[in-house]
């Protein structure tokens, strides 16, 4: 259930802005990969270009390649519907449907694709819910409204929903900045434990965060405003954050820069 | 150095020389005996008068004393403070002289017997015979426009939104603002012109459903692209990112999510069309007999019922339209009061 | 590059493309709402003309500068001059008296309310808007009109040296033009204050705490930080009003029965002043083919002006809300 990406030379637009320009990386199964950087270095628009959410935006669009495996998701007769089912996605804030119970909303993804039956729906749901360490919590109020738990709990509500379609990719798009440091201990451990069964890439403007969960570690930057982001480099984590190959990388690390 | 200065600025650091509640309070009792004196002994007289000559009274009496104490630019700040104060009243006199009269002079006629009459079979003097002819023309209209106008209004709403790209998206912007400013006489005017004659379809409960439509899409596509809106694009993108098709998207979360709003501004614009009556005039015209089948001939509706009461201009034509005044504006109330009942509920806010 | 046919993806078998039968028939449905409205309004514009144009055509006076209305009559006499002026007054009137008013109210609500009564009091005004016009029309007739004579009077006994409260010598109160732009001004209140409300609570609380440090008064706070903001907002919601102001009919139909004149005495029950809006509702019922035809042309006209004042409106509005006011 876990897959290598392997981004090739991908530019990002805006309109006629560019917001990532010549991307390439690569991204191992079962790890925590980190994209760190300063504001606006196109981590997140780089992040967002994995699962074709980009294209999403009006006037936003994609050049390059991303292969999953071996297949190129901007690939000819792709669908970015089915992209989207196979990569699956945590947001900044968390984001639960506000209309939809707990349970509902853990199946949203399944019920909406197509699954009816209510056993293979409920297993799933207890599933995902342990999976992202939210069951013990709300397994006696399943049927309550998802925006009635507390920030942390909406957070791994959302990841049990991005889970329980068993996606290949979880990607995360700071998940923790809208939350405490419990609740960012909590998903903290939780993607250690997720890594066993999913390739995770993850956006963090937090440091620390970077270098506690992430086995390999992609640093971006810009060289001024306006000018669009860039890799700047990616290797473990243990090199990035003792001794990065790059002058800028360091002078970010250790503070002196962003 | 800043003691002189502070002494300059009347009322600070001296509380004595501020205008407080209770003082004005005192000030508006003697301003009331004042007048009270005044009307008994001088030729003035009414109570309306009365009423107009304490506040316009107060108004001098509160000026010139905070002038007096506190200065030109409290007694100022005063006079405004009143003058808002009574813009409300402006507002809030009318609305409740407008209900409570009609309220007065409804209950005297409606009663059973009118709620299940028509007017055929009556001579002019028979005080007899109801609205029940219209109640059925209004609420078939009603209903028809509202079968129409939500889910096309909806529609384009979702269009403009979601879908819509270049020139027809603006083209479409265009004709809904356009409408949001069209008359409702010149809307019955447009049905009249394109249905009633110009295709010859004659009068009809349908026509004037028509004509109410045009009233009402604006406003549906108005709040609903509102509401639309105001749905987080984090929630768009959690759906896309589970893999959900745009339209599934639109379906099972984008709407469900602004229900509650677009549920009111549709009920709002019902209520707003339920009482029209200009257009009415011009597409199911006025008859006095019961017509169940709103596809073919004229059609009665509260509205109109009114309007040709009124027209008629005998005692019991007014008694007729006050008591049809009172059930039009009840089930206006209603729809009106329920609709923003229905607001409290929205879990999408502006601010 | 690899075919993806090779690739087994894990939910549903390959990314590659599927019929989305659903986003199809959901973009034609709206795309053919968005279409129909239009093909709708052009084709009510076809006919509309149609109708109109001829009749204008058999009119035996200019259309635009006669004063009567008898399009019945052989031949037929009928322009809207004395219409549009009569729409133009009450209106105007009805803005004068209604747009303080409604400011005052917005600005209660904005800046003097008690924080927990602002909204209640909000949806209180916005009643306004929900009583049916025709019942405005029989309040107006039955009541405002009989229970204003003594105010008409005294207008016409301590004002009567402004032309407008001039009585004249014939002059009788009652159900004037003032009347009618006193219920207009009622109808428009609840608009004209729901928008300036609106604007008004736009303006940052920034502002206004900042006009409070220097110690400004509620009403120098107001002309300081509130106002300088949404001057242009309030005069376009003030053009809304007239919008709707002009476009009413029922209610003036009601207090008014006189044929149209151009007179500027507005007290006096014996003058016209019927607008185009009424003048259709009233004429309606009795009109002979071409009649009906020429009150047509009459709402065509009714129909550029509240779309002149109406773009204009929103022009300034959005002009306002677009500088952001924040």
């Amino acid at each position: 259930m876990s897959k290598r990406i392997v981004a090739e030379d991908v530019n990002a637009y805006y309109g006629s802005a560019q917001a990532i320009a010549g991307v390439s990386l690569a991204i191992e199964p079962k790890s925590v990969t980190a994209l760190i950087g300063p504001s606006g270095c196109g981590k997140s628009t780089f992040l967002r270009t994995l699962n074709r959410l980009h294209e999403v935006i009006p006037g936003a669009r994609v050049e390059g390649k991303v292969l999953l495996d071996s297949e190129d998701l901007y690939g000819p007769g792709i669908d970015a519907v089915a992209v989207r089912r196979t990569i699956g996605m945590v947001f900044q804030r968390p984001n639960p449907f506000p209309t939809m119970s707990i349970r509902d909303n853990v199946a949203s993804g399944l019920r909406l694709n197509g699954i009816k039956n209510k056993q293979v729906l409920d297993e799933a749901v207890e599933r995902s819910l342990r999976g992202a360490n939210l069951w013990n919590e709300v397994k006696d109020r399943l049927g309550k409204p998802g925006a009635g738990l507390s920030g942390g709990q909406q957070q791994r509500l959302c990841i049990a929903r991005a889970i329980a379609v068993e996606p290949q990719v979880l990607l995360m798009d700071e998940p923790c900045s809208a939350l405490d440091p419990i609740s960012t201990l909590a998903i903290e451990d939780l993607m250690t434990e997720l890594k066993e069964r999913f390739t995770i890439v993850i956006v963090t403007h937090n440091m620390q965060q970077a270098a506690r969960v992430s086995d390999r570690t992609g640093f971006f930057s810009l060289e001024a405003t306006g000018e669009p982001g860039r890799l700047i480099e990616i290797d473990t984590t243990e090199k990035i954050f003792s001794n990065p190959s790059e002058k800028r990388t360091e002078d970010y690390i250790t503070g002196r820069f962003g | 150095m800043s003691a002189t200065i502070l002494e300059q600025i009347p009322g600070l650091g001296d509380d004595t020389r501020r205008l407080h509640a209770p003082v004005r309070l005192a000030l508006l009792a003697l301003t009331v005996l004042v007048s009270l004196l005044l009307f008994a002994v001088t030729p003035l007289q009414g109570q309306a008068d009365f009423v107009v000559f304490v506040v316009v009274a107060f108004a001098v009496v509160q000026t010139a004393t905070s002038f007096a104490l506190e200065g030109r630019r409290h007694a100022l700040d005063r006079l405004l403070s009143l003058g808002v104060h009574l813009a409300l009243l402006a507002a809030v006199v009318p609305l409740v002289s407008v209900l409570s009269y009609t309220v007065y002079k409804g209950v005297k006629k409606l009663d059973g017997q009118f709620l299940t009459h028509n007017l055929t079979g009556l001579g002019p003097l028979d005080t007899n015979g109801g609205e029940y002819h219209a109640i059925i023309g209004t609420l078939e209209q009603v209903l028809m426009a509202t079968a129409i106008a939500v889910p096309l209004g909806l529609l384009v709403a979702i269009y403009i939104t979601e879908y819509g790209t270049g020139w027809l998206v603006s083209a479409v912007r265009f004709v809904i603002d356009v409408m949001t400013g069209i008359p409702s006489i010149v809307a019955g005017l447009f049905i009249f012109a394109f249905w009633v004659i110009g295709l010859h379809r004659g009068y009809s409960g349908l026509a004037a459903a028509f004509s109410l439509t045009i009233l009402m899409l604006p406003v549906v596509v108005r709040s609903s692209e509102e509401m639309i809106k105001l749905v987080p694009a984090e929630l768009r993108e959690a759906s896309y990112a589970l893999g959900l098709p745009k339209w599934k998207t639109i379906l099972r979360v984008v709407l469900p999510t602004a229900s509650a709003g677009i549920t009111t501004g549709a009920m709002l614009a019902v209520a707003r069309v339920t009482g029209e009556t200009a257009p009415l005039l011009l597409t199911s015209f006025i008859t006095p007999a019961t017509n169940t089948d709103p596809l073919s001939g004229k059609q009665a509706a509260i509205p109109t019922f009114i309007f040709s009461q009124i027209g008629l201009g005998r005692p019991v034509n007014y008694d007729r339209a006050w008591a049809a005044a009172l059930t039009l504006i009840a089930l206006v109330l209603v729809l009106y009061i329920s609709a923003r009942l229905l607001t409290r509920r929205n879990t999408l806010s502006r601010r | 590059m690899t075919s993806t046919t090779e690739a087994p993806s894990g939910l549903s078998g390959g990314l590659g493309p599927r019929r989305r039968v659903g986003d199809r028939v959901f973009t034609a449905l709206t795309t053919g709402a968005g279409l129909l409205v239009l093909a709708l309004i052009v084709a009510i514009g076809v006919f509309l003309l149609t109708k109109a144009i001829p009749a204008v055509r058999k009119d035996s006076t200019s259309f635009f500068t006669t004063k009567l209305w008898q399009p019945d009559n052989t031949p037929p006499v009928f322009g809207i001059a004395a219409l549009v002026f009569g729409t133009l007054l009450s209106s105007v009137i009805a803005l004068v008296v209604a747009g303080p008013i409604a400011i005052g109210i917005a600005l209660y609500i904005s800046d003097y309310a008690p924080r927990r009564l602002a909204a209640p009091i909000g949806y209180l005004v916005d009643l306004l808007a929900a009583v049916p016009s025709v019942v405005y029309g029989l309040w107006g007739l039955l009541f405002l009109a009989p229970h204003s004579d003594k105010f008409q009077q005294f207008l016409s006994d301590h004002l009567g040296f402004i032309p407008l409260f001039d009585l004249g010598k014939n002059g009788v109160v009652g159900r004037s033009v003032l009347i009618a732009s006193l219920v207009l001004a009622i109808m428009i209140l609840p608009i004209v204050a729901a928008i300036s409300r609106e604007i008004f609570l736009q303006v940052p609380a920034a502002n206004r705490e900042a006009a409070l440090a220097l110690g400004a008064t509620k009403l120098e706070m107001i002309r300081l930080a509130v106002l300088p903001y949404s001057r242009s907002g309030v005069v376009g919601a003030l053009m809304l009003g007239l919008g709707r102001a002009l476009g009413e009919t029922i209610a003036v139909a009601l207090v008014l029965s006189l044929a149209p004149t151009t007179s500027f005495h507005i007290i006096d029950a014996n003058i016209g002043g019927n607008t185009i809006a009424a003048n259709i509702a009233s004429q309606y019922q009795a009109a002979e083919p071409l009649g009906q035809r020429a009150l047509i042309a009459s709402g065509l006209v009714l129909f550029v002006i509240t779309f002149a004042v109406n773009g204009l409106a929103r022009y300034v509005v959005s002009r306002s809300s677009r500088r952001g006011i924040a």
